[in-house]
């Protein structure tokens, strides 16, 4: 019994949001002809590029910290047994009590509890990843209880009854007249003559949720990074709503997953540095605050931590997708990656969108149940570049596409051009007869059927006149 | 069998015989390096504070003056807790007073030049003679949030600042008290002496103790929500003032 257990399981399903309605071609047709959105997205993947490089630029030593982070987070769920084991030592000595979520619906329901202990009928959220992939919001709301996300994108998303399509930037398939638009037809009170002017708009998120800050007892974050050696906890932000929902409420429950650990202290420095540059393009985020457990007189008096699993084991468990885990959310690979940068984030059905959930989502769900993500990609290997620390997304992409089921027309024409390229008579009859198709049009217009499912979404090269071996032999 | 048990057991399950455990490569920059304190104000007004730089040769004006009508219960840390926030223990050798190498006339000319009148919260151990007349000091003791939100600033000390980054960090030290003072006023004026300025990330994690709320400022409160550009003011104080005291 114990053996079963214990082995490593899949994010369950019917719980959290993990899995899409659709598989990825199909999602991406539907955005794709969204010109706005692609104009949105343009212009802020192609924003944030640019000032991440610029801040990036500013380092001497920034492959030195992709180096040490990339070691750093080996290292880190090479001893997670460990490292979680004194991670709640620490806190539970410094005053706040630690539970153990083996999946989404555990979560779920340690958080509910919580907060009807507490007495409460809304809590106010900090934006965090991981109460997103186990649809917690859902399950607050079942039980009577208002989340309340106060995240501006966050809370432009709630608004506006959407989804989030971007880990950093939620809301980045939005501009700011469409941002006015749901502010002017959701935000309660919201003064009717509202600009498109962005200050006018942060202001107005300003008032609207300064009453809640001031009236909520119950927050719910996530966490950047959890400290094993101290117990200390991280939360990195911009707007002050991060400190709002730290600060102010009695009780605060923090839901984070088992990979965020970093091993001591001083491996801080480490990730301090890249966060920061690589997801906004800022050489420090406007706040980050830090804490360790209960600080008597100072911030929320009772503190819970909820360590998640949800399929992590699981990942864990493959030698070369293991990597995933290292990822610290910076979303550096959504934006350069030219896939995401057309389809958006809604595309990839998962809360974990881009090249990276691309490879997290699958392995968190069992490839069978995300099978069309590991293609989600063309293999150019930006976001290999681009990844703080060092996530050979690439080759995990690969490495997933292994176990998916391929096509089989696919699989069959593959067999036939190994067959063929093995023989070189047969393959000098291809290159020739290939040369025909010429006649069908200037420019290929896709392989007739079966094979059309391969060419619908590539380009075919036009065959040239001559072969080379023609040429070689007339020249 | 406890989720903890079945979770610790699934980790060894799926790490097998043991993942490799590389070697951390430390040749990144970590200090120390020099500290240029001008890079430090360029980085601060890049990102929206306002900085105020006191120079050695400001006359002191020889008369320590309290702040106009200080109310509250005078200097009082640590608000009932079994780890009062007074505890200076940890400090650093050479970081005692937040009243050491700052003259008190200079602070005073520069908040006056901030805020002619008005409320301002100030944490517990924080020098009163920093105030000039007409601002009136509210000495946090507990003070209510809806309190702590009508007062027109806050004034704190700080316990670290990094140059490469813009960046101050408050320690919750009696002299820059409970998280929420620095949070709810829109303003935030906040005195840093020259020597808790260090070059990079490294050093400023090195000199402070994480077992103490920890608040890392730079800049004002913003956002990158709209479109991806940065806009100033959202939540937290929409202006930071930061008056620089010592070369």
């Amino acid at each position: 019994m114990s053996t079963f257990l214990g082995m490593p399981v899949h994010a369950p399903r019917g719980v959290g949001h993990l899995r899409g309605d659709e598989s990825f071609p199909d999602a991406a047709r539907t955005a794709l002809g969204d010109s706005q959105l692609r104009r949105n997205l343009q212009h802020a993947t192609t924003t944030i590029r640019g000032k991440s490089g610029r801040v990036i630029a500013e380092l001497p030593d920034w492959q030195e910290l992709r180096s040490a982070g990339s070691a750093l987070k080996s290292y880190t769920m090479a001893h997670l047994p460990e490292l979680l084991e004194q991670l709640e030592e620490k806190v539970t000595a410094a005053g706040g009590v630690v539970h153990w979520a083996a999946d989404a619906n555990e979560a779920d329901r340690i958080v509910t509890d919580l907060v009807r202990a507490a007495g409460e009928q809304r809590v106010i959220k900090v934006k965090s990843m991981a109460t997103q992939e186990i649809g917690l919001n859902e399950a607050l709301e079942a039980a009577g209880i208002t989340p309340v996300e106060t995240d501006l994108a966050e809370l432009i998303v709630q608004l506006g009854n959407d989804k989030p399509s971007h880990i950093l930037v939620p809301a980045i398939h939005r501009n700011r007249s469409e941002i006015r638009e749901i502010f002017l037809r959701a935000m309660p009170g919201v003064d009717p003559k509202l600009t498109d002017d962005p200050p006018v708009l942060a202001g107005a998120a300003r008032r609207y949720l300064r009453e809640t800050f001031l009236s909520t007892k119950v927050a719910v974050s996530g966490a950047n990074f959890a400290i094993a050696d101290t117990g200390t906890l991280a939360v990195v932000e911009s707007e002050g709503n991060g400190r709002m929902c730290l600060t102010l409420p009695e009780t605060l429950i923090t839901v984070m997953g088992i990979e965020k650990l970093v091993p001591t202290w001083q491996d801080l420095e480490v990730f301090l540095q890249l966060l920061p540059r690589a997801s906004t393009g800022e050489r420090m985020n406007p706040y980050t605050s830090m804490w360790t457990g209960v600080t008597p007189g100072d911030g929320p008096q009772n503190f819970h931590l909820v360590l998640l699993d949800n399929g992590r084991t699981a990942v864990l468990a493959d030698e070369v997708g293991r990597q995933a885990l290292h990822c610290i959310r910076c979303s550096a690979c959504l934006n350069v990656c030219p896939v995401y940068e057309r389809t958006g984030g809604h595309a990839y059905g998962s809360v974990y969108p881009g090249p990276i959930g691309a490879i997290l989502s699958p392995q968190l769900t069992g490839v069978a149940d995300n099978a069309s993500l590991p293609y989600a990609s063309s293999l150019c290997g930006a976001c290999f570049d681009a990844c703080p620390v060092k996530i050979d997304i690439p080759s995990i992409l690969v490495h997933l596409r292994n176990q998916a089921p391929h096509p089989r027309t696919e699989a069959a024409v593959m067999a036939a051009a190994a067959y063929t390229m093995d023989h070189p008579r047969l393959y000098r009859s291809a290159q020739r007869a290939a040369k025909l198709s010429r006649i069908a049009g200037r420019r290929g217009r896709g392989l007739p059927p079966p094979l059309n499912g391969w060419s619908a979404s590539r380009d075919l090269p036009a065959p040239p006149k001559e072969t080379f071996r023609d040429w070689w032999r007339n020249r | 069998m406890s989720s903890k048990d079945v979770i610790l057991d699934r980790i060894r399950a799926a790490l097998g015989a043991g993942a490799e455990t590389p070697e951390i490569p430390r040749d990144y920059r970590r200090g120390p390096a020099q500290v240029d304190l001008d890079l430090l104000v360029e980085r601060l007004v890049d990102y929206k504070a306002v900085v105020h730089r006191l120079t050695a040769e400001k006359p002191d004006t020889g008369e320590p003056v309290a702040g106009g009508g200080v109310e509250g219960s005078g200097p009082q840390a640590g608000v009932g807790g079994a780890r009062p926030l007074d505890d200076l223990d940890h400090l650093a050798e050479g970081r005692a007073n937040a009243q050491v190498g700052v003259e008190a006339a200079a602070v005073r000319a520069a908040i006056a030049g901030i805020l002619g009148a008005g409320t301002v919260v100030v944490p517990p151990g924080l020098p009163l003679e920093w105030l000039p007349d007409g601002v009136h000091g509210l000495v946090d003791d507990g003070l209510s949030a809806e309190r702590i939100a009508a007062a027109d600033g806050v004034v704190t000390a700080a316990a670290v600042a990094v140059v490469e980054t813009g960046t101050i960090v408050l320690d919750a030290s009696p002299d820059q008290g409970r998280r929420i003072i620095s949070l709810l006023p829109d303003l935030h004026i906040c005195v840093l002496r020259a020597d808790q300025v260090v070059a990079s990330v490294p050093e400023a994690v090195a000199r402070l103790d994480p077992t103490r709320p920890l608040t890392w400022i730079s800049g004002p409160s913003a956002t990158s929500d709209i479109e991806l550009n940065r806009v100033e003011g959202v939540h937290g104080p929409r202006n930071l003032h930061v008056i620089l005291a010592g070369q």
